[in-house]
Parts: structure tokens; C-alpha cells; sequence
């Protein structure tokens, strides 16, 4: 069962056109994260959702109703904003009753849920307090109170841990994906830009470019396979590996690229697509071995070392390998130093494959 | 400062500063009396005193009776102190054909002003507060259209203005004066609130939006509240404006509708008689005493709003 229905949605400022076609359906109880760059559209589409700003063209669909002109109280959605957006004035109680008194919820019944919100949220002892007294922990959990209470059938995430520190990032990170799993019906769908919160929380991801998807599957399915080189080149980090070359289809298709050669027969090519011509290999740094590791594996080659970041847990290694650059990861705990010649490998059926032109996988 | 201390720590490091000869050098930069602090409050006080002696000089006069008003000694204190200037200005001073002092004008200026600034405060911070945040379709031209208003000179619409007061029947009539008085506030008004709910956070009124509340809810529960130092500001532009409004007064009312600054000015101009100079002193003090009240009583949330209002555009 579709909780949220997105049917061909646009949205345009005047000869702008920030959203285009865009069609989207979020099942019940589904954990949906809107990856993007800045500027891409996923707050935009998040607003739109929201009803706080009118759409050009198409339909929204909440809880099997058209709520495409519905005003945002009666869709049945919960907002939290990055900037927490608590109303100053009133205490952390006053800022959760304030939607239910518009609604016109009677006093006990506000009591209960808010009572209930606080021990979801562990706000309890702060509920006389004003949003000035609190920690941007503390005020972000009230926002997500505020959405609580209401007890909506859909929450709407933009950004909302964005404005608090790296640490406090994580915890809240957590705790929403524990509210999500006690909220088992309630649907979710979470703006950001920070990949890792997007792997973390999403039950799918809809990575977003320029108003349109470029993608929507799962986490691993959007590491792995990713679907062009854009969502390739933005998941991952570090960055994946980009190689230019042609791919040559023989008996045992391969892949030149100056001096490299690198064997696809273990490479899932998609659908129809693989046909000769120029290509983007890409690899990821953290499915490239060296030394031993490397030596059952499919490609093996010789590396040098240019540079080397040391961060702690693990250690990223620049290298060129045939005349390309080739980034990977290593153990912290390594002694290899710049100008090392080192054996890498990597498994092929690792790889992913764009067409040079069009970007799309092969 | 920092590289002499580092250096200092580097020589005791080394040896070769001894330890109880090392330490902050140069003086200790905080003198009371030094040369610059002479210029800098000598100056101040210069300007203060160039600002204040008029004043001086009308409290003084105002409590002197008239033949010491008569030897023509501005500047000195008064010999014998005397309110009888300041008890005629306001009970018994003629204007023309009546002589009940400044009081009439007094009330008149309260009941023009206070409805003014009432009625051009709520409807200037209505109208900004759906401009910056209920962005309607035309909202830009609206907007453009209101401040061109606010540069056009008052002389053109001098008498136009009477035309319509007259075909609405209001010429002549407080109700006329305070309706101008009103129109005339609105495009700087409204500005000033524009910017003022422009700069408070949109994710706010996303989030009230969210929360059911509507375009009056919104207002009085969540914009009104956080906006004190605003309508502070914008009270203190009204007050001050309209109380000292002259041009309005006298054309628009009638003479037992005057406000206090035409029949101030109606009994410093009189010709017959002698010129006393003391009445007239206290009564220009009785005049602008509100204004003045005004600005004492709300000095520091003014500031704060004019910064408040100033930050964003």
C-alpha cells in the first residue's frame, strides 16, 4: 500500500523550471531519503509534499487522497526544518500544543500526546523551558515533537541535522532511525546533502539532479550499481575512481585504456547496452586491494605511491597505475611511503561501466 | 603584542633574558587624562553644550517673569522663580478669539494622534506582514507602488486631498485629519515592517503553516509577539511625526480643531500686545514635551529595532 503518491509533478518560477515530471510512490511505513546536491530540487520537492508551495502541474497523493491543493495542516504530514524553527515565544510545551490547539484537540488529549512525545523524545524535564534555554540537540528533538504529537501519517525531514555539530549528528542520526522503527506505520522522507545519513536511514534513496531522479533503489543497490556516472561520482567517499578508455568486445570482452587492460569477463554488463566505443570505468577506492590481498584477485597490476593521507583508521593512497590515477584504500597501519612500487588489484565484477557519451551504465 | 610575548617566552626559553626582566614591554596603554582623551571629551562636551543651550536658554526664560525677561540677560538663571508663564501658556494664553491657553490644542493633538498611530500601525504591519511572507500574485507591484508614494511631496497632494476629504464630508473634521494622517504613514510603515518579518527565519512561518495556523493566526500568535521592537519604532516615527505635524493640521481642520503645534505657533505670532517672551518659552517646552517623553521612555528598544529593522531588505 502507496502512502505518498507523486504523479508527474512540475514546478516551474516563472521560465525555471525547478521540478520536471517527477513521479515518486513511497510505500507505508518507508524510510525515503531525497539525496542531492544544493540546488537540485529535494527541498523544493519536500515543500511541495508539504503544501507550502503550489505546484505547476501534476498530482499528490497522501494516504490514498488527492491533497494536491489541500492546505499543509490537512494532508496529514509533521515538519521538521534544519533551522529547528521553534516559535520563540512559547515553551517547549506551548511549541508542542501549538498545532493541536489549531486543531482544536481537546486539553487532555494534548496533555497525553505531549506527555507521550516527551518520553519518546526524553524532553520531559525541559517542557517549561523556551527554545532560547536549549541545545540545538534539544531544539531539534522538540521539532521532531512537534511533528510527533500531531500524529501524522507522514513525517518530512529537510535537513534537519545539518545546524548541529559532528557528534551530536551522529546520536540524533540514531535516534531517528529508532523513532522510525517504534513508528512502524508512519512514513518518512528525509532531505539531505550528507551521503552517510542518507545510507544509514534510507529504506530507499531517490538521488536527485537538476529537478529530476537520477536514481531510486536501495542503498546498496545505489553503491553498487549505481545507475550513471553522476550518482556514481556523488556516493561514495572517497571519491570513486574514474577511468577514460574504450571497451572492446571480444570472445572475452575487456577494457583498454592507454597501456591498461582490464578483463570484463566477470563484469555483469545491463539489458542491451554494452556495445564497443569509448567508456567510463569507475571503481571504488575501497575495492582495491594491494599486496597480498590483491593476489587472488581477477586484475592485478603495478602501482606507484604519489601521495598518502593518514586518517587514522584507514589511509588513502594516491597512486598511478598505467598512466591513470587510481585512489585506494589501506589499513591505517601501513608502512608503505611516497614512491612505493606496490601490487593492487581489484575485481572487475566490481566495476561499474558508463558509456562515454550518454553516462549511463552499462 | 602577541610576537613581543613570544619572543620574550623564546629569550627566557634560552637563557638569555634574565627571567625578572622579561614580561609585557611598552606602557600600560589605559590613561585617564592623556592628551587624546583632552581632545576627544573636550569636543563632546563643546557639541553637548552648542546643543543644549538653546534649551537652556528656553527652561530659563520660561521661568522668569517679564521684567526680568525685560533686562535681556538670556543666559542667566532666574533671579525669582515664577510658573505663572507655564500656568498661562497652557490655561489662559488667546489665540485668536478664545483664550483657554494651549490645553484645547493639547487634547486635539491626543485625539488626532492616538487613532493615527493606532489605525496606521495595524494596517502597516498587516500589510507588511503578508508582503514578506504570504508573497500574493502582484505583491512586487503593490509594493513598488506604496513606496513611490512615499516620495512624492506632500505639496502636490495638498489639494487634491481636500477635494476628497470634502467629497467624502470629512473636510474640516479630526476624523479627516487622522485618515490622512494614516494614508500618509503607510509607505514608510510598511517598509519598515516588510524588512522586520522578512528577516524573521521563513522556516518559521513554514512551520506555523504546518501547524494549522492561518494567515491571522500566524500573525497575532506567532509574528506579533516577536515583534515588539518594531512596533516600538514604528510607534516613536508616528508619535513624533504626527504630534509635530503642522501642514496637515492647519489645512485640513478647522480653527477649534487645531492641534497643539499650529495654536503654539498662533500664540508665538501674535501681533497684539506685548511679546511675552516666557509664555511663549514654556509653551513651545509644554509642546515638544511629548515627543520627548516618548523618546526617554523607549530610547534602548528603539535602537534595537531600528538595528532589527535595518538587516535585511
Amino acid at each position: 500500500m502507496s502512502s505518498v503518491i507523486i504523479n508527474d509533478l512540475s514546478l516551474s518560477f516563472g521560465d525555471v523550471k525547478v521540478l520536471q515530471s517527477l513521479d515518486l510512490e513511497i510505500g507505508k511505513g518507508e524510510f525515503l531519503v531525497l539525496l542531492g546536491s544544493s540546488g537540485c530540487g529535494k527541498s523544493t520537492l519536500l515543500n511541495c509534499i508539504a503544501g507550502l508551495l503550489d505546484i505547476t502541474d501534476g498530482q499528490i497523493f497522501i494516504s490514498d487522497r488527492n491533497v494536491t491543493w489541500e492546505q499543509p495542516k490537512d494532508r496529514g504530514i509533521g515538519m521538521v526544518f534544519q533551522s529547528y524553527a521553534l516559535y520563540p515565544q512559547m515553551t517547549v510545551e506551548g511549541n508542542l500544543a501549538f498545532g493541536l490547539k489549531n486543531a482544536r484537540v481537546p486539553k487532555a488529549e494534548i496533555a497525553k500526546r505531549i506527555a507521550r512525545a516527551a518520553e519518546i523524545l526524553h524532553i520531559e524535564p525541559l517542557l517549561k523551558r523556551k527554545p532560547a534555554q536549549l541545545s540545538g540537540g534539544q531544539r531539534q528533538r522538540v521539532a521532531i515533537g512537534r511533528a510527533l504529537v500531531r500524529d501524522v501519517d507522514v513525517f518530512l525531514f529537510d535537513e534537519p541535522l545539518s545546524n548541529l555539530d559532528a557528534k551530536l549528528r551522529a546520536e540524533l542520526r540514531v535516534e531517528i532511525k529508532r523513532l522510525h522503527q517504534q513508528l512502524e506505520n508512519t512514513t518518512m522522507i528525509y532531505v539531505t546533502h550528507d551521503q552517510i545519513e542518507a545510507m544509514t536511514l534510507a529504506d530507499r534513496i531517490a538521488i536527485m539532479r537538476d529537478g529530476a531522479v537520477q536514481q531510486l533503489a536501495d542503498p546498496a543497490t545505489i553503491y553498487n550499481r549505481p545507475v550513471n556516472k553522476y550518482v556514481a561520482g556523488f556516493i561514495g567517499s572517497p571519491i570513486i575512481n574514474f577511468v577514460d578508455g574504450q571497451l572492446v568486445m571480444n570472445s572475452d570482452p575487456f577494457l583498454k585504456a592507454g597501456d591498461l587492460k582490464v578483463p570484463l569477463a566477470r563484469y555483469e554488463f545491463s539489458g542491451n547496452g554494452a556495445r564497443e566505443g569509448n567508456v567510463v570505468f569507475g571503481m571504488r577506492p575501497e575495492h582495491i586491494f594491494m599486496d597480498k590481498a590483491a593476489e587472488d584477485l581477477p586484475f592485478r597490476a603495478e602501482a606507484v605511491v604519489e601521495v598518502i593521507e593518514p586518517m587514522g583508521a584507514d589511509t588513502l593512497v594516491w597512486s598511478r597505475l598505467a598512466g591513470h590515477e587510481f585512489r585506494f584504500r589501506v589499513d591505517g597501519q601501513t608502512a608503505i611511503k611516497k614512491g612505493d612500487r606496490i601490487a593492487v588489484g581489484f575485481d572487475p565484477a566490481r566495476a561499474s561501466i558508463f558509456n562515454a557519451e550518454t553516462e549511463m551504465r552499462l | 603584542m602577541a610576537d613581543t610575548g613570544a619572543l620574550n617566552r623564546a629569550g627566557v626559553a634560552a637563557g638569555t633574558i634574565p627571567r625578572e626582566l622579561s614580561g609585557p614591554r611598552g606602557a600600560r596603554p589605559r590613561r585617564i587624562v592623556s592628551r587624546g582623551n583632552i581632545i576627544l571629551y573636550g569636543t563632546l562636551f563643546v557639541m553637548a553644550v552648542y546643543y543644549l543651550l538653546p534649551l537652556y536658554v528656553m527652561v530659563v526664560t520660561s521661568l522668569k517673569g517679564m521684567p526680568e525677561v525685560r533686562l535681556g540677560n538670556i543666559f542667566s538663571p532666574p533671579m525669582e522663580i515664577t510658573f505663572e508663564p507655564w500656568v498661562k501658556a497652557w490655561a489662559t494664553a488667546c489665540t485668536g478669539l478664545n483664550c483657554e491657553g494651549l490645553s484645547r490644542g493639547f487634547w486635539n493633538s491626543v485625539r488626532i494622534t492616538v487613532p493615527s498611530v493606532i489605525l496606521s500601525i495595524a494596517i502597516a504591519s498587516i500589510n507588511g506582514y503578508a508582503l514578506a511572507n504570504w508573497r500574493f500574485k502582484g505583491a512586487n507591484l503593490f509594493f513598488t507602488i506604496l513606496i513611490i508614494g512615499a516620495f512624492i511631496p506632500y505639496q502636490v497632494m495638498l489639494y487634491p486631498i481636500v477635494i476628497l476629504l470634502r467629497e467624502m464630508g470629512l473636510y474640516g473634521s479630526l476624523t479627516g485629519l487622522v485618515l490622512v494622517h494614516t494614508v500618509f504613514g503607510m509607505p514608510i510603515l510598511t517598509l519598515l515592517f516588510r524588512n522586520y518579518f522578512s528577516s524573521i527565519p521563513e522556516e518559521l512561518f513554514k512551520a506555523a503553516r504546518v501547524d494549522g495556523a492561518g494567515f491571522w493566526g500566524i500573525y497575532f500568535k506567532i509574528m506579533l509577539p516577536m515583534s515588539l521592537p518594531i512596533f516600538v519604532v514604528a510607534m516613536i516615527i508616528q508619535i513624533t511625526g504626527i504630534w509635530n505635524d503642522f501642514l496637515f493640521g492647519v489645512v485640513y481642520t478647522k480653527p477649534d480643531l487645531y492641534p497643539m503645534t499650529v495654536q503654539l505657533n498662533n500664540i508665538v505670532n501674535s501681533v497684539q500686545g506685548v511679546k511675552e517672551y516666557n509664555v511663549n518659552m514654556a509653551a513651545t517646552i509644554i509642546t515638544g514635551l511629548v515627543p520627548l517623553i516618548v523618546y526617554f521612555a523607549s530610547g534602548k528598544l528603539f535602537v534595537r529595532g531600528i538595528a532589527a529593522g535595518a538587516v535585511k531588505g
